[in-house]
């Protein structure tokens, strides 16, 4: 049988290895936690609490600016220290709250506990974005925004994204394999929310033990376990709707254009968590990773641990670190210091020694025409650079550079090592900068 | 054959008399001045002016729209022959130059991280604000080189931009694209600039660069009405920039340059000396 998958992309080798097979721990408490105000896409939150004050695991210490924003928790109780630029994932300091831990980890008793039975669309939508719950696949965008389709849009099939098809990172499959319970009970939350029957889990067959499990345990509850050929970059919203219904997102839209909600497995746990137990999001699953740590793992990180906390509890660095990437390697953001905090985006923390990964200098294009039989949304990335590289803003907007989705497919694939996503990365800011001022 | 000869001959003669007519009918009025102006431009379209081209310039000046002193490229020279043609009084503008304020290369400045990516400045800044550990320095990948129409501006192999006096014609394009605002106009008659663009306090630039200015004052206390001092960082005051040479030795940092003693060390250019500022002002 032929497995169902989208056309286009490719299969760098997914070293999945290091860590597939280790169960989740739980990685102990630093003493002082660095939670930034900004971790979600849109606006970032306001700071509402100044130095001095205890606060409670749970408690809101920044609160949403606009609908598309969402709190920020303190993720263990203790006292503000600071709260001043701290150096965040994105690789400048902004504002934070630097919380030192008193050890007990106590949750704000002001939480409530809901059955979701009992609650309707809108109660369970206002749950979620008072748990600050945003997408937990990297993109951070906030859930109750993508569960609140126009009403023109009609909804009909959610799709759970199981596929992580970044290599190297594991926490998605362990979460599937550990914790599916958690996931089940968010999609029957998201089903209701959304007021729909038909949900796909997707996910890729290089994971079959969490597509037998998955498959076991969601038949009673009616909901289908997909399994997808192994290709990057599946787990991309607009990919992954194309593998699992064959519909296309139309260039420009959004996938409830097409009648669809994506959400990641870990998005449905930690709305499991934040409905049944009131729990807002300051943990999640991260795969700390790479042939630069000594014993990489999948650790429930707490949101604020700095990464040099997570390396120390993976057994410390290996070798000489060349690179350290927050996320997976083809679309993960490479950081300057292991001082920056795991933010609620942080998937993995992936760290290459120097010597493994290829610093050659790029070469003229040779016309191979690769970066355009891999492009996922099938542009043409040559052209789009070579456009980026003269800065002709209108000519790139024709080639729908606006479309790319930055999974970084033709960089890998250029035998010239042109840095292809990174041009048309730098067009689109353009195309985006002339919109605004016209 | 006759025939022939008379048809063609009677086609010409009604499509010239045709031609004739139209071209009197529908004749547009140009403005003489404006074929003149244009031909007084230097023709190199660079945009200085603040329209698309030459053209457009000469234009807007015959319709009166535009001053006539707009084309910096042109200098001086330009101005004076265009209010002849309008029969105006020309003004005495300064003529200004761009000058690239920083002098930490690869070699004297540190880097936050090493870059791979695209040889664009503007890219590389949206990259956690730029590889140079200093917020102010010249990123060094060249986008003002490959926006400058008269290619006046020359990458040196450490990876600092230096800009060719004699070439600059003060279209201030680099200035725009710049990422770091590193670039700057200046008088072209004042020579000395303080080379650096930072203002973090000087316990913070000692650490990331050789060169850079850290704000000691010296300068000001040798010549104090040539220099301000603002954030952290010497300026030249334009106004009175007469005597700013005698700080040069005085910098304890070595930021202060003299153009008319040659372009700073390490570049192509490092030893010519730029033809306009033969005469520094004394």
């Amino acid at each position: 049988m032929s497995l169902k998958t989208f056309a286009g992309g490719l299969h760098p080798p997914d070293s999945k290895a290091y860590s597939e097979h280790k169960a989740i721990e739980i990685c102990p408490l630093p003493d002082e936690l660095v939670i930034p105000a900004a971790q979600h896409i849109g606006a970032p939150a306001e700071i509402c609490v100044s130095v001095g004050d205890l606060v409670k695991k749970g408690q809101v210490i920044a609160k949403p600016k606009g609908f598309v924003s969402v709190p920020i928790h303190a993720s263990t109780s203790g006292e503000v220290i600071a709260v001043e630029p701290r150096l965040h994932p994105m690789g400048r300091p902004l504002p934070s709250v630097v919380i030192k831990a008193d050890g007990e980890d106590q949750w704000d008793e002001s939480l409530e506990q809901n059955n979701p039975e009992n609650l309707d669309a809108e109660a369970l939508k206002k749950i979620l974005w008072n748990a600050g719950i945003v997408g937990m696949g990297g993109a951070t965008f906030p859930a109750h925004v993508k569960l609140s389709p126009p009403p023109e849009k009609k909804i009909d099939t959610l799709i759970l994204n199981g596929v992580e098809c970044e290599p190297y990172l594991t926490a998605d499959h362990r979460l599937m394999l550990e914790e599916s319970e958690r996931i089940i009970d968010g999609i029957n939350i998201l089903r209701k929310i959304l007021s729909i029957d038909t949900a796909v889990v997707g996910i890729e067959a290089n994971k079959p033990d969490a597509i037998e499990k998955l498959t076991a345990e969601c038949a009673p509850h009616n909901i289908t376990v997909m399994a997808l050929e192994v290709k990057y970059p599946q787990g991309a919203e607009k990919q992954l709707i194309d593998a699992v219904t064959g519909r296309q997102v139309p260039s420009g839209g959004l996938p409830m254009d097409c009648g669809v909600v994506v959400q990641n497995v870990g998005t449905a746990a930690a709305i499991s968590d934040a409905v049944r137990l009131g729990h807002p999001l300051v943990e999640r699953i991260a795969t700390v990773t790479g042939p630069g740590i000594k014993e990489p793992k999948n650790l429930k990180i707490t949101i604020g641990t700095p990464l040099s906390h997570l390396v120390e509890f993976c057994g410390g660095l290996e070798g000489e670190p060349g690179k350290i990437i927050m996320g997976g390697p083809m679309m993960g953001q490479t950081q300057l210091s292991l001082e920056v905090p795991a933010i609620r985006g942080t998937s993995g923390l992936l760290i290459f020694r120097k010597g493994d990964f290829s610093t050659k200098p790029a070469g003229p294009c040779i016309r191979c025409g690769r970066c355009i039989s891999v492009c996922p949304i099938h542009l043409q990335p040559t052209t789009i650079a070579t456009y980026a590289r003269l800065d002709m803003v209108d000519e790139a907007e024709n080639y729908h550079a606006l479309d790319c989705i930055e999974c970084g497919s033709c960089t890998y694939i250029c035998p010239a090592t042109l840095p292809l996503v990174q041009s048309i990365r730098h067009i689109k800011g353009g195309i985006m900068a002339k919109r605004r001022k016209s | 054959m006759l025939t022939a000869v008379l048809c063609l001959g009677g086609i010409g003669l009604v499509a010239a008399a045709t031609l004739g007519a139209a071209s009197k009918k529908f004749a547009v009025e140009v403005d003489p001045r404006e074929a003149a102006i244009l031909d007084a431009l230097p023709g190199a379209n660079c945009g200085a002016c603040g329209e698309p081209g030459c053209s457009g310039y000469a234009k807007g000046v015959a319709e009166g729209r535009l001053a006539p002193t707009l084309c910096t490229p042109g200098g001086s020279g330009t101005i004076q022959a265009i209010a002849d043609i309008l029969g105006i009084e020309a003004v005495a503008t300064t003529p200004q130059v761009a000058v690239v304020l920083c002098q930490g290369d690869n070699e004297k400045a540190t880097s936050k991280y090493r870059y791979l990516g695209l040889s664009d400045c503007n890219a590389a800044q949206k990259l956690a604000d730029g590889p140079k550990t200093c917020p102010g320095g010249c990123l060094g990948l060249g986008s003002c080189a490959n926006a400058c129409p008269f290619g006046a501006i020359e990458m040196t192999p450490q990876g600092l931009a230096v800009i060719n006096r004699d070439k600059c014609t003060g279209c201030e394009k680099c200035v725009s694209v710049c990422p770091r605002n590193v670039i700057k106009m200046v008088p072209k008659d004042a020579t000395v600039h303080v080379l650096c663009n930072s203002h973090d306090k000087g316990a913070a630039v000692r650490k990331y660069c050789q060169v850079g200015c850290i704000g000691c004052n010296i300068c000001k206390k040798t010549v104090p009405e040539a220099y301000q001092i603002e954030n952290f960082l010497a300026r030249v005051d334009y106004e009175h920039h007469e005597d700013a040479a005698q700080a040069i030795e005085k910098c304890p940092m070595k930021c202060i340059h003299d153009f008319s003693t040659g372009y700073p060390a390490g570049s192509r250019l490092a030893t010519t000396k730029p033809e306009t500022s033969k005469q520094p002002a004394a």
